[in-house]
């Protein structure tokens, strides 16, 4: 399984915090898109048209990164700490 | 003399205490000569808003995890001795603490250029949200400078 998991912004449309997803041994990202994109169009749209970074395993990744079975996957708007 | 190169990050709810802070890091290396803090606080316009409220989330573990990355290539690249850096998460009121970045090197040049570099860092690469209670009502701040 491969959990997903959304803060800010994304957590509020999404109304909940994470979701997991059964793609296998590995998948890439347009796949994992497509897969959030079933329940969450909006939040899917974001992923496949690279308008938010996605992280696996709390690293920033780039867009033909393999996302493998127990990855833990974050959707991460821009960020906005340091006062 | 005495140095260390561990580093120091953390994300908490509570306030903390910029001398305590200073203090802590200045017990690291006798060697330390000049120390550049940089504070954020709470302010109460932005864009021509007033906020009532500010609040603060991060994603554990990845944040702490880049802070602690941002500590460790000051010290590699800007050759100071130490740095800490404290940011606050959740409900924060105007005014108040948000986020503490110390730098202490032997001399002031190099601190500085830490500090300046750490902050411009954290905004960039630190899974942190900020959220703004105006008259209008909640808003997710997007990147600002």
């Amino acid at each position: 399984m491969i959990t997903v998991k959304y803060f800010a912004q994304l957590r509020q449309m999404a109304g909940r915090e994470e979701d997991q997803f059964d793609l296998g041994a590995q998948a890439t990202l347009d796949q994992l898109s497509d897969a959030i994109g079933l329940n969450l169009p909006k939040i899917g749209e974001l992923v496949r048209d690279k308008k938010i970074m996605v992280s696996v395993n709390y690293d920033v990744v780039s867009a033909d990164h393999i996302i493998k079975d127990g990855d833990e996957v974050a959707l991460l708007p821009p960020f906005s700490g340091g006062a | 003399m005495s140095t260390t190169t561990e580093t120091k990050a953390r994300i908490q709810r509570e306030d903390f205490s910029v001398t305590d802070e200073i203090e802590a890091i200045k017990k690291s290396s006798k060697n330390i000569g000049g120390i550049v803090i940089f504070l954020g606080t709470g302010r109460e316009l932005n864009k021509g808003e007033n906020i009532s409220e500010l609040n603060f989330e991060h994603y554990p573990k990845m944040a702490e995890k880049k802070l602690d990355e941002i500590c460790t290539k000051a010290i590699e690249d800007y050759k100071i001795i130490d740095m800490s850096i404290i940011h606050r998460i959740g409900p924060i009121d105007i005014g108040e603490n948000i986020v503490l970045i110390v730098a202490a090197g032997e001399h002031r040049k190099e601190a500085f250029e830490a500090c300046e570099w750490a902050i411009a860092e954290l905004k960039r690469t630190t899974p942190i949200w900020k959220r703004e209670t105006t008259t209008k009502g909640e808003v997710w701040v997007q990147a600002t400078p």
